[in-house]
């Protein structure tokens, strides 16, 4: 990845980069390039000041920040379900398991601004009185892995992490966890028991992790993008974060856009940003082909048709209105071209093959759902079948014990629901209706 | 309304529209449970972790939107719950249906067929016809060993099994391997399961995935006879319900009774029954002519006995020597004390394997139930996992819970189990650690002692870091704290001073005192005073006789110097064998005489805990074989001794118990600073007892010993030791006690007391070597 | 047994642990095991489970869980490709056929020499440059042509 390359919007649109905000500079995961933009003087200006974990939390609820990994649940409220006066070791987690197809974003915090991660989760440790964090980092971005790992070094050695930090009565010790290949471990408490060196099974709640996490501990998981986010907020004020988005959507928020545009990256762009614009500013859609379709935050939000997504701001509450969800920001186009039934065979794979297992509705249900639209592609569809995957897909979700049978349902509803012309289309003549087919 | 509990603190839920009140914290399920409302289930297991992993249980409840699981799902203040609506039917119905895609709907070939759970949810929840037409998964089968058979495509990956072997087996040995819909039940590459309670995993799966082996196909579930009974391999007790066809029992598996073996059954009681059909078993009475064995009629065999009891002279006492297993009935038991009486013999006893004989308080000491409610339990000298495996699944459920457990034995078989002081040593050192223990506690109670060949015995002792923590645990503020004495000390010389300071450190600090009995009427005979005077084992033997009767045991195998008892019976003129078997080691008998086995007959045990529990037989006698009752009964009749007119065992527990209750007394014997007490130069032997060679009819328990290798004897040393005794590992080595030299390979094992042997009692190969404290080595090539 | 150096390297991993939580690095000792190995085996398994004084089959759950680890023999040079949607769009399915038709491989085979082995890959979280792929778990290509495939290949054989 080249310098900068990913975080187009910077360089052309004057916004607002926060999480990115390195990534033009030269050697920007760099130690000394952090501290040149100001870098851990929050964490240092907490401890000096001893301003109390409330007040921050406080400027974190203000400034309207929702969890960037999925959910969007506001992070402030979310703090302050940890006791940080209750005794024993406590835990943060930041989660960079990112492997949701077409998210890349924590893969570029980590590459060019670790440090602000660093700072983020210190300021977490210190806000729910942990003593111990861990980034859990995706399996296949082992290069990542590797230079976080540096950055860790660089800050221990700086005394931003470790005993006494900056000489101040309080002491953080962060590691580096390694993934390897299994998109649940992304689940939250799945990446518990994966750090507890088991299979990555998730676990019923509640209990939650913020009362039974690591080794039964109270353990806070957030987003990688969540943690980088807090230095900026505790430097500008929860106010001035807040401003940058729309109401409900304080913020930036990095869309990850990828598929068919010109310039597939990393765009930060403040929330509420129309989708137009963005799509203008990945250089529209490639080979000057026409949009048919995008999934605006990962495949676990429905796929809207270019009608609904021209019309759409990118925010959680205007993605929401149009039928889908910010998600991760994992922003995926289709042109025209684009067959919508090997498209989700694609993707109902993914869910088949990355279920764990664990629970009936989903480890049966993927592979019913993969094998029915896998028939289907191979020109053996019934007519009934796309009943019966909407029925399927319908009973698996909400049954099971983690979100990821609900994440699995969404693709099959959503484009049976906005492409069933093509479902039919296909099944009728056993063949697709574009000429070109991702199979 | 109704009330499930009547405790303070109640909150209201609303099932079905009924009120209930019911304790927090309960789930759902268990509420339902006991209200006795059907909810549908496979992975929830009352005595396992929670998992929710089927969501078969799921259930509407008002103002959530998604349905909850009921085994999940803690119940809250106020909370609807609707086990009936529509909504919760087609949830389950769903659940069902994807339970059924991928499993075999072959239910007429599954050794399942007829008690399959998924069966029969699916006749009440599934729908008739399945719309899944894609190709179906398959699994293909592992080993895990002799006693459990699988057949894995019908796996609905509940993982019970998993949670059981780690759980309650204390040994994760099955897993579930890779992952989504191709994740696969496993041990590490075909290893066999080795829990000695791995059977109940069978009962556990609620599939046809796990079944017996042993049983496999050789009955239908509706064509099996149940009958319940009493397990009489270890002193436990476990109820059994046994499965009956055309008079051979197929198969046996755990009948439900939470105080003694909760709902689970060891693999020793479950497939023991193939022992009673072994080729040793006999028909007929037999009689010794020309060293070969010809089988006789009852009538015949009586006049013989009759005849030869007659020529000894019964003026002079202690000419008849009658020694009996610890699994002869109360009833039995009741007829040997009185046939030994008429004929003026006291040198009578069932305490094959002890060297210890004091009479007092040879039973656990509280009820089984209340085991767990201490705070902190010491156990000293117990092979726990061999002897009682159930008991020993309570204890360690003890310990995962208070982290106050503390043993004193020679073999570390307690690695899953969290222990606050664990000490691995010679058994000759116990009665040390318990003198430090006891000087410990004395200094902190202050209690008084007055034998002075105690308190000689406790000035020369200094007491160690690891016996003050166990201390330490035993002497807390308001603490109801045990001590327990495993089997295996009073099978040592210092047995009795092992108890009597065991007794005095639990009398310094109020503790429960308890010995874990070995056999299944250990206590029930002690109890009957069957061994009478202070005549024990040993001196039967060991005295010159006439005539020795021996019941239902192996001399062989079941007493503990076989060349001792071997010359008793040569010196002997006639020799009476009651036994379901016969073999080589009755060769020093003139007439056998078949009894059945207690599945057989009907009679009484009472088992650790002092409670009586009485069984009728579950099939009939076998050939011309007879209940033991019966025999002596007859035998009585026929050397026309008096008052033996019984009609039925009944009669006979009438009388015994009138016995039992006479509540015989015995002196405590003084401590005994003896010589005996000196720890002895060299290796020492630790013999314990294999769960599947204890008795006549495991050890001829097919299954049971058809692993590979597992009747190859070993002798177990630990690394140190063979390092110092410059030994090793697979290496040929003559071991040679006062009984008998043998060849046997070395194994090192880390859980074996440093400076010692440890070779397993009553196997073919070892048995020979008597149990017996001393061992010379000779290194062979 | 594990050499000396995969001790030294497991040992740094498990200083990130409480001292009775040593399973937690299972899965950096297997990966560190295959980095040195190609691929693990019952017995390395086996060998690190003993290691962190965990059972061996939970290490095996753990080996068969997640999809990185290599269970059977394979390439000097594992190639993961990832076929997930982002690169599905910017045809990866060209460089797959270019990567099969060169290396004369399916997926999860090995090539005669065993040099190369090829594998399907889920997202790998670096859509952005995609169609893309990793060698050997660690380092990653991307923004592929079959062009600079041949180029690749061409470097890692020499
Ligand atoms: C199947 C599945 C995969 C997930 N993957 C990720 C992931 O890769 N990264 C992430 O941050 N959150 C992921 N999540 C969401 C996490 O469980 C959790 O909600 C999140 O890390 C909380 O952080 P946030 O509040 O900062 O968003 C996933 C959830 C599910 C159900
Ligand atoms: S929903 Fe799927 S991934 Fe989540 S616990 Fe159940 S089986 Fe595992
Ligand atoms: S019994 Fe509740 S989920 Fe299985």
């Amino acid at each position: 990845m080249e310098k900068g390359r990913q975080n187009k919007a910077f360089e052309k649109k004057e916004t607002f980069p926060i999480c990115l905000r390195t990534s033009h500079l030269d050697d920007s995961a760099s130690l000394k390039t952090y501290l040149d933009i100001g870098g851990y003087q929050q964490i240092q200006r907490i401890l000096r000041e001893k301003i109390s974990p409330e007040k921050l939390i406080e400027e974190i609820k203000i400034s309207g920040l929702r969890g960037r990994g999925g959910a969007g649940f506001p992070t402030g409220i979310k703090w302050s379900f940890i006791q940080n006066d209750s005794p024993g070791t406590k835990y943060i987690v930041c989660n960079s398991d990112e492997g949701e197809p077409g998210t890349f974003k924590d893969r570029e915090i980590i590459k060019n601004n670790p440090h602000q991660i660093i700072e983020g989760m210190t300021i977490a440790a210190y806000i729910m009185g942990a003593q111990v964090g861990y980034n859990y980092i995706h399996g296949e971005i082992w290069e990542e892995y590797e230079s976080f790992e540096n950055a860790l070094a660089e800050a221990k050695k700086a005394n931003f992490l470790g005993k006494s930090i900056c000489g101040f009565n309080f002491d953080f010790e962060l590691f580096a966890f390694h993934g390897y290949g299994a998109y649940i471990c992304g689940e939250e408490t799945a990446l518990i028991e994966s750090i507890e060196g088991k299979k990555g099974q998730p676990r019923f709640k509640p209990p939650f992790p913020a009362t039974y996490g690591i080794y039964g501990r109270p353990t806070n998981v957030n987003n990688t993008e969540t943690y980088a986010s807090i230095p900026w907020i505790i430097q500008n004020g929860g106010e001035s974060f807040a401003n940058i988005g729309v109401e409900n959507s304080g913020g930036t928020k990095i869309f990850s856009v990828s598929g068919h545009v010109e310039n597939p990256g990393n765009y930060e762009i403040p929330l509420g940003m129309p989708f137009n614009e963005l799509l203008e500013l990945a250089g529209g859609v490639w080979k000057g082909r026409t949009l048919k379709a995008v999934i605006p935050g990962g495949p676990s939000t429905p796929v809207l048709p270019a009608s609904e997504i021209m019309k759409t701001t990118l925010d959680y509450d205007g993605l929401k209105n149009a039928g889908s969800s910010v998600g991760a920001g994992s922003l995926i186009v289709m042109d025209d071209t684009t067959c919508m039934v090997s498209t989700l065979k694609r993707l109902s794979y993914f869910f088949y093959e990355e279920s764990c297992g664990q629970c009936t509705p989903c480890r049966e249900g993927t592979g019913w759902v993969y094998r029915v639209i896998k028939r289907i592609v191979e020109g053996k569809g019934k007519p009934e079948d796309m009943e019966l995957l909407q029925d399927v897909s319908q009973k698996i979700s909400g049954r099971t014990i983690c979100a990821l049978g609900d994440a699995a349902a969404v693709p099959v509803l959503s484009f049976i629901k906005y492409f069933k012309s093509e479902f039919e289309y296909f099944i009728k003549n056993g063949k697709s209706m574009v000429a070109k087919t991702h199979d | 309304m109704v009330k499930v509990w009547w405790l303070k603190l109640m909150i209201k839920i609303k099932i079905n529209g009924k009120d209930l009140e019911v304790k927090p914290k309960t789930s759902i399920i268990e509420v339902a449970d006991q209200v006795g409302i059907d909810i549908p289930r496979f992975c929830y297991h009352k005595k396992l972790s929670v998992a929710a992993n089927c969501r078969m249980c799921l259930v509407e409840v008002k103002n959530f939107a998604k349905p909850l699981p009921a085994c999940a799902t803690q119940v809250m203040e106020g909370m609807e719950i609707f086990t009936k609506s529509k909504f919760t039917k087609d949830t389950q119905k769903s659940v069902m249906e994807f339970l059924l895609i991928n499993h075999p709907l072959d239910c007429p070939i599954c050794d399942q067929g007829g008690e399959c759970d998924l069966q029969d949810t699916a006749v009440a929840y599934g729908a008739s016809k399945t719309r899944y037409t894609e190709e179906k998964r398959v699994v293909f089968d592992k080993n895990i060993g002799p006693l459990i058979s699988t057949d894995l495509t019908r796996c609905i990956q509940c993982t019970r099994c998993v949670r059981f072997l780690k759980e309650v087996g204390g040994m994760a040995e099955l897993g579930l391997v890779g992952r989504g819909e191709h994740a696969e039940i496993s041990a590490y590459v075909d290893k066999s399961v080795e829990s000695e309670l791995s059977g109940n995993i069978i009962d556990l799966c609620p599939v046809g995935a796990l079944t017996s082996k042993p049983f496999r196909y050789s009955a239908r579930s509706w064509e099996l006879v149940r009958r319940n009974t009493v397990s009489c391999h270890d002193s436990l007790g476990s109820n059994i319900e046994v499965h009956v066809k055309d008079n051979i029992i197929k198969r046996v598996i755990p009948k439900e009774n939470e105080s003694i073996n909760e709902c689970w059954i060891s693999d020793r009681d479950r497939f023991s029954y193939q022992g009673l059909y072994h080729k040793d078993r006999i028909n007929n009475p037999l009689k010794k002519v020309k060293n070969q064995w010809k089988e006789i009629d009852w009538e015949e065999a009586y006049e013989l006995i009759k005849n030869k009891i007659n020529t000894i002279n019964t003026k002079k006492p202690n000419q008849l020597g009658i020694l009996c297993s610890p699994q002869t009935t109360i009833e039995e038991g009741f007829l040997l004390k009185k046939i030994s009486k008429q004929l003026n013999t006291t040198h009578i006893d069932h305490r094959l394997l002890e060297k210890s004989f004091s009479k007092n308080n040879n039973w656990l000491g509280c009820k089984i139930e209340e085991i767990e409610s201490h705070d902190s339990i010491l156990v000293v000298g117990s092979n726990l996992k061999n002897d009682q495996p159930l008991l020993a699944h309570r204890f360690r459920r003890f310990a995962m819970k208070n982290n106050s457990f503390s043993i004193i034995t020679s073999y570390d078989d307690f690695n899953s189990t969290p222990c606050l002081g664990k000490i691995i040593v010679n058994p000759s050192t116990y009665l040390n650690y318990l003198l430090e223990i006891l000087k410990e506690v004395q200094s902190v109670t202050k209690y008084k002692i007055n034998s002075e060949s105690i308190k000689n015995a406790l000035k020369q002792i200094k007491v160690s870091k690891e016996t003050k923590k166990i201390s330490e645990s035993l002497t807390r503020d308001k603490s109801k704290n045990a001590i327990f004495i495993g089997h295996q000390v009073l099978a040592q010389i210092e047995g009795d001073n092992i108890k009597i300071i065991a007794m005095h450190i639990a009398k310094a600090i109020g503790a429960t005192f308890g010995v874990i009995p070995g056999y299944a009427n250990s206590v029930g005979l002690s109890e009957l005073n069957l061994s009478l005077d202070e005549v024990n084992t040993d001196e039967v033997i060991n005295q010159k006789k006439e005539s020795f009767i021996m019941i239902n045991f192996d001399p062989y195998f079941d007493y503990h110097s076989p060349k001792k008892i071997t010359k008793a019976l040569k010196s002997a003129k006639f020799n009476i064998a009651i036994s379901p078997f016969v073999s080589d080691s009755l060769k020093e008998f003139d007439i056998v005489l078949p009894m059945t086995p207690p599945t057989e007959t009907s009679g009484t045990y009472m088992n650790m805990e002092k409670r009586l529990q009485s069984f009728a037989a579950v099939t009939p006698p076998h050939g011309k074989s007879r209940p033991g009752w019966k025999i002596l009964r007859v035998l009585a009749n026929f050397l026309e001794l008096e008052d033996f007119s019984y009609d039925s065992s009944d009669e006979i527990k009438v009388e015994a118990i009138e016995e039992i209750n006479k509540n015989y007394s015995h002196n405590i014997k003084d401590f005994e600073n003896s010589k005996k007490n000196k720890i002895p130069q060299g290796l020492e032997l630790i013999s314990p007892i294999r769960a599947i060679d204890s008795d006549m009819i495991v050890r001829r328990a097919s299954a049971l010993h058809q692993n590979e290798n597992i009747d190859q004897a070993f002798a177990y040393i630990n690394p140190k030791t063979m390092l110092k005794e410059n030994l090793i590992d697979d290496q040929k080595i003559k071991v040679s006690s006062e009984e008998a030299e043998i060849t046997i390979k070395i194994k090192s094992d880390e859980k074996v007391s440093l400076n010692s042997i440890l070779i397993f009692g009553k196997q073919l190969a070892t048995a020979s070597l008597g149990m017996n404290h001393k061992l010379k080595i000779k290194r062979s090539s | 047994m594990l050499t000396k150096k995969t001790i030294q390297k497991i040992d740094k991993e498990l200083k990130k642990f409480p001292d009775d939580q040593k399973q937690s690095a299972i899965i950096a000792a297997l990966q560190i095991i295959q980095t040195e190995n190609g691929f693990l085996t019952n017995d390395l398994i086996a060998m690190a489970a003993d290691y962190l004084d965990m059972p061996k089959i939970a290490a095996m759950e753990v080996a068969t869980f997640y999809n990185m680890f290599e269970l059977k023999p394979a390439g000097k040079y594992k190639i993961s490709i990832c076929t997930n949607i982002s690169c599905a769009l910017r045809d990866a399915d060209d460089i797959v056929c270019h990567l099969k038709k060169k290396l004369k491989i399916d997926f999860n085979e090995v090539t005669k020499d065993k040099k190369f082995s090829l594998k399907e890959s889920e997202c790998m979280g670096a859509c952005g440059g995609a169609p893309l792929m990793t060698v050997n778990n660690q380092k990653m290509y991307e923004y592929l042509t079959p062009q600079k495939v041949d180029q690749i290949l061409e470097e890692l054989d020499s």
